[in-house]
């Protein structure tokens, strides 16, 4: 069969087809299509249309719906070829109807009674197409109709009929889980289906059962591990292979399946650690689907109960695809390295240089998932690069999806790893700034409570700092053209409150600024109201402070303009504004307290300030005030604006008795305070008569009122991240935590920092010569954005091993050790000095030449200084003994120098030391120059360390040591 | 779900089979086809099979010069599926022999037949290539 058309196809259709082939544009095509729809109009009515030629009539009908046209007028004509004998006519008619109709159609009460009695059809292929069709044609209502008959053919003589009767009842759970949950025990059955073709299907409902309920399903672990383990061991027919792998699909779900099963499940986990090791160890990684299988193997051993073996196995993988040239499998190394970094933290420092390669790589898929990553391995010390890198990249991108998520991962990152105030405020400003359209106004109100109350200690200049800081950041802003209104509301309330605190900018400025964001954005309701709001502050705090008030032109024109709008809000604020300015100092001082907006306000649901007025009222003969909830017989509709607020359970039902009176006007007058102390985000504190309805109701004191006029943003809701008893709880995720107590299960706890340096070490070794043959080519920019990403983790590493002893199993192996040492000293000769992006300072100059790279050098002394604290580890090694260390290490490294036999003297002081040993080795023999510089480092020690734990310190506190965030700074090195 | 949607795609951009999983209207399919096609064509051949689009992802393949493309939920295995979209155009070769895009147009019924066997309710439920295409084989016997 060629690609002339098959037998029995019309010239017409053969034309139409090619005639859509050959099309050149969109608009060519459109227009064929229409001349189709004329056609098959007039042709669909002509009588006695032979079936044959109805059946070309239909796929023409899916052709015009293909190509994004409508073709209802024919669907009539599909349901009825679903009732034809011939099989291959009925098999169309129902591939048409699926395609052209949803499952709500009013068509398909006319094909469920054809699938009903094809169901029960002799012929299995027409049982194949009743099931085909019942999967995406029933629906919730219509599943009862052939619930039975599906469960009946789950016992069919045929797996194909079997197959999609499982498939059938899947979909039926998928729509409705209570229509088959009777009949689940039936999936069981089917996974022990003879047919591997069943069971493979039967995997896919099982594995959405499972996801909704892991528990239920605990005891088929041990089933479904002897399923992976046979199809692993090529037991399916060949039938299932693909490319030699067995049965690679059926490979993957189970894995998925395992991983549910084994996640937090330490009992399961360890029934599954031997087959998925042996897929690990069998599965082809030249192929693609042989590396889909290893990924979700990754993915699964990321999920179970960890085990060491498997995650070094996953972590080899993950090397291997990171280091692949196929940008896929480096997109599956990047996701899978996500994955397991939750588990060994360390992991993503040996591949640092790759996640940088893949984060400035021009393709947007990687680009995305390597930001995934960086997400999810934020901590303090690297979170100003990645939240900046980010919002580089999120002004970059138009897709508003993307934009909306990583803006709400930068906020969330931002709130929770601020190394300081003043950084928070200007990235929230420009994420402001970028996409304020797309913040959720939380993070709005957020920020302006982080101005209002800083960071929760005492120190009052800090306060002022960041404040007039804050300011100064909005009036450069404010001028830019298109502010989102969000990031507006914010300039205006900071401007409104903290404008003229530190006497820095003139009332006049300040006003004429809001005077001229009112105006610019004079279609904003919202934000004119801010700005007015702000206003009246300002005019407020002038009168307080006894100056006098000139009020600009501009200034009186908006408030005239806006006691004359529409806006009913805009006017009240207007008014009010008017009525400030009249007021005298000792008044205003009452009813606007300046910085005010961080006190709380305490509020008396009560209102025992109403009390004589009410009793006065009574005793005029007005009706006592009945709580709604207490009401009986009051209408349903004038609970709807209530309902929402109260708990009142809805009456529903028709009412039949006559409404009664109106009800004095007391009763409202009470009313709404109630409301509004229960309404979500703001608390419009005192105006009982004020719109409710207004959503910008921050600040605006009503001197037409008695009580506490002040509004202020109601925040117990809000999480706390500022304060410092919060902090440290506030950062959940492991990477964050500065000292991990467990590390893939390998690791000792030390008390409070216990890390495992050996062991990853051992590990970055391994990888060391691909990483050489990279090195050449790095960029000084690269390195000082891998130090930057993920430095942190490596002082971490000097810190504990400088700080207490820490025992560790893992040694790394001399020839690795032997690489390593040959591409530190073979690296720095190639590679020029990039500019100075570790504070070693002079060290740096006066240990090594000119010509050595700051960056390799600085990991060269982690792997010195590191078996240095491990041979003492016996007993504490405290800071201030190391410089004694040291000493005593460099001799030994002289010793090698001199002796010939130096492997021997090594080997008796520790394992660990091997890997350095071998180094000085290759050093040595390699010739005379870089001997005696190590020795130099060496002996330089104490220097160095002083300037590493400096250097530490500042990483991760992200900000000079000596500046603004004790707090942080204690929690880190506590 | 797991598969939204498979597309077949001329590199005009033209549509030749499409096959959705969850219901679209006719405006809906038109705008995302319009939308997906657009960014996947504009990418190279170094670049990443997979393409993230709103809250799924596409993965997508080219032979000569028809593109496949297949949305997937964002927790499915990019790879697999790329390699799926292989053994359907395997199983296709098998069935046309030497499958090329005008097979594909003048025998739409059949591709899509071969479809339902392979994916059901957005899963893949059959990768035997035998037992996919037994049952048009039987029905090209029969009629």
């Amino acid at each position: 069969m060629g690609s002339q058309g098959g037998i029995g196809q019309s010239k017409e259709f053969l034309d139409l087809v090619k005639s859509i082939g050959e099309a050149r544009s969109k608009a060519e095509e459109d227009r064929i299509v229409l001349g189709e729809i004329e056609t098959l109009k007039r042709r669909l009515v002509e009588p006695g249309i032979p079936k044959r030629k109805m059946k070309e009539y239909i796929i023409r009908l899916v052709y015009i719906e293909m190509l994004g046209h409508d073709a209802s007028f024919g669907y009539i004509h599909a349901v009825k070829m679903t009732h034809d004998d011939n099989l291959f006519l009925k098999r169309t008619g129902y591939l048409a109807v699926t395609l052209f109709l949803n499952e709500d159609h009013d068509l398909i009460i006319l094909i469920v009674n054809t699938i009903q009695k094809d169901l029960k059809s002799d012929n299995f292929l027409i049982v194949c197409a009743a099931l085909n069709a019942v999967c995406k044609l029933i629906n919730e209502e219509t599943i009862p109709a052939v619930l039975p008959q599906v469960v009946e053919l789950l016992g069919h003589q045929k797996e194909a009929v079997r197959k999609k009767a499982i498939m059938a009842l899947h979909r039926f759970h998928q729509k409705s889980p209570s229509s088959v949950s009777h009949l689940v025990s039936n999936f069981r059955k089917r996974l022990c289906d003879n047919d591997p073709g069943v069971m493979g299907a039967t995997l896919c409902p099982l594995l959405d059962l499972i996801n909704r309920d892991v528990s239920s399903f605990k005891d088929l672990v041990v089933s479904f591990v002897s399923i992976l383990k046979q199809v692993a061991e090529h037991r399916l027919p060949k039938a299932y292979d693909y490319h030699q792998l067995p049965a690679p699909f059926i490979q993957i779900r189970l894995l998925k399946i395992l991983a549910l099963l084994g996640s937090g499940d330490k009992q399961s986990s360890e029934q599954m650690y031997t087959v998925v090791g042996d897929i690990f160890r069998k599965c082809d990684s030249s192929s693609n689907m042989g590396n889909a299988v290893i990924y979700q193997c990754i993915c699964c051993v990321s999920s179970i109960h960890p085990n060491p073996k498997l995650l070094e196995s996953a972590a080899d993988q993950i090397a291997r695809f990171l280091k692949s040239d196929s940008h896929n499998l480096k997109y599956l190394g990047i996701d899978a390295l996500g994955r397991l970094i939750k588990l060994s933290p360390e992991i993503a420092e040996q591949h640092q240089l790759a996640v940088i390669d893949c984060l400035e790589d021009p393709d947007d898929t990687l680009k995305r998932k390597t930001f995934e990553l960086l997400h999810k391995m934020t901590k303090s010390s690297n979170v100003e690069v990645i939240v900046d890198r980010m919002i580089d990249y999120m002004i970059s991108i138009n897709d508003n999806h993307y934009k909306t998520e990583i803006v709400s991962r930068c906020v969330e990152l931002a709130e929770q790893f601020a190394p300081s105030n003043q950084w928070f405020i200007q990235t929230m400003n420009r994420v402001f700034e970028h996409a304020g359209d797309l913040v959720n106004i939380k993070v709005a109100h957020n920020l302006m409570r982080l101005i209002a109350e800083g960071f929760g200690e005492d120190d009052d200049t800090a306060y002022t700092h960041l404040r007039s800081s804050a300011v100064d950041s909005y009036l450069r802003i404010i001028g830019a053209p298109k502010l989102p209104s969000v990031f507006l509301q914010v300039i205006c309330w900071v401007l409104g409150e903290y404008g003229t605190a530190d006497g820095k900018y003139s009332a006049s400025y300040i006003t004429g600024k809001l005077c001229d964001v009112a105006e610019a954005y004079s279609n904003d309701e919202t934000v004119k109201a801010y700005a007015v709001t702000a206003l009246i502050k300002i005019y407020a705090f002038e009168i307080a402070a006894g100056r006098k008030v000139d009020i600009l032109p501009e200034c009186q024109s908006l408030i005239e303009e806006l006691s004359a709008s529409h806006s009913t809000d805009l006017q009240q604020r207007a008014y009010e504004l008017q009525a400030v300015i009249a007021l005298d100092a000792q008044a205003v001082e009452n009813i606007m307290p300046s910085d005010a907006s961080s006190k709380e306000i305490e509020i008396d649901k009560n209102l025992p300030f109403l009390n004589d007025h009410v009793e006065r009222a009574i005793e005029k003969g007005a009706q006592p005030y009945i709580p709604e909830s207490e009401r009986s017989g009051f209408s349903n509709a004038s609970y709807l604006n209530s309902q929402d607020l109260h708990d009142i359970p809805p009456s529903h039902g028709l009412r039949f008795e006559a409404y009664e009176l109106p009800k004095q006007p007391s009763v409202p007058l009470t009313t709404p305070p109630i409301s509004i102390g229960s309404s979500n985000e703001l608390i419009a504190v005192p105006e009982p008569a004020y719109d409710r309805g207004n959503q910008a109701a921050v600040s605006v004191p009503s001197s037409s009122n008695s009580g506490p006029a002040e509004v202020k943003l109601r925040l117990d809701g809000v999480q706390k991240k500022w304060g410092r008893p919060t902090y440290s709880s506030s950062s959940p995720s492991p990477s964050a935590a500065p000292s991990q107590d467990t590390v893939n299960g390998l690791t000792v706890s030390n008390g409070a920092t216990s890390v495992t340096p050996a062991i990853s070490k051992g590990r970055e070794t391994t990888y060391e010569p691909t990483r050489k043959s990279q090195v050449v080519e790095i960029s000084p920019e690269k390195q000082k954005l891998a130090a930057s990403l993920f430095g942190g983790s490596s002082k971490q590493e000097r810190k504990s091993s400088l700080g207490g002893g820490h025992k560790t199993a893992a040694k790394p192996s001399g020839g690795h050790g032997a690489e390593t040492s040959v591409k530190k000293m073979a690296v720095p000769a190639q590679q020029p000095p990039p500019p100075d992006l570790l504070d070693l300072g002079e060290t740096t100059v006066a240990t090594s030449g000119p010509l050595i790279d700051p960056f390799k050098q600085l990991e060269g002394l982690l792997d010195m200084v590191e078996p240095t604290s491990s041979t003492n580890n016996h007993g504490d090694v405290n800071a201030t003994k190391v410089p004694d260390v040291m000493a005593s290490f460099g001799d030994t490294a002289t010793a090698v120098e001199h002796g010939g036999n130096h492997f021997s003297s090594i080997e008796d002081v520790d394992n660990l030391m091997s890997g350095l040993s071998s180094a000085t080795t290759d050093v040595s023999s390699d010739g005379g120059i870089a001997t005696p510089q190590s020795t130099a480092q060496i002996s330089k020690g104490p220097n160095l360390k002083d300037a590493l734990q400096k250097d530490a310190l500042v990483r991760q506190m992200g900000v000079n040591p000596s500046s603004q965030n004790p707090n942080l700074f204690k929690d880190l090195l506590g | 779900m797991g598969i939204r949607f498979i597309l077949m795609v001329n590199k005009q951009g033209q549509t030749r089979l499409a096959q959705y999983y969850e219901w679209l209207t006719l405006e809906e399919r038109r705008a995302l086809e319009g939308d997906i096609v657009r960014k996947c064509l504009a990418r190279n051949e170094q670049q990443c099979s997979f393409v993230e689009h709103s809250n799924y992802k596409i993965v997508y393949r080219r032979y000569a010069s028809l593109f496949f493309l297949v949305g997937v939920d964002n927790d499915e295995n990019e790879l697999a599926i790329l390699e799926f979209i292989h053994l359907l155009v395997e199983t296709m070769d098998r069935h046309f022999g030497n499958v090329c895009e005008l097979d594909i147009m003048f025998h739409l019924e059949k591709a899509h037949f071969m479809l339902e066997e392979m994916v059901m309710n957005g899963c893949i439920v059959e990768t035997s290539k035998s037992n996919i295409l037994s049952p048009i084989q039987l029905m090209e016997k029969t009629s």
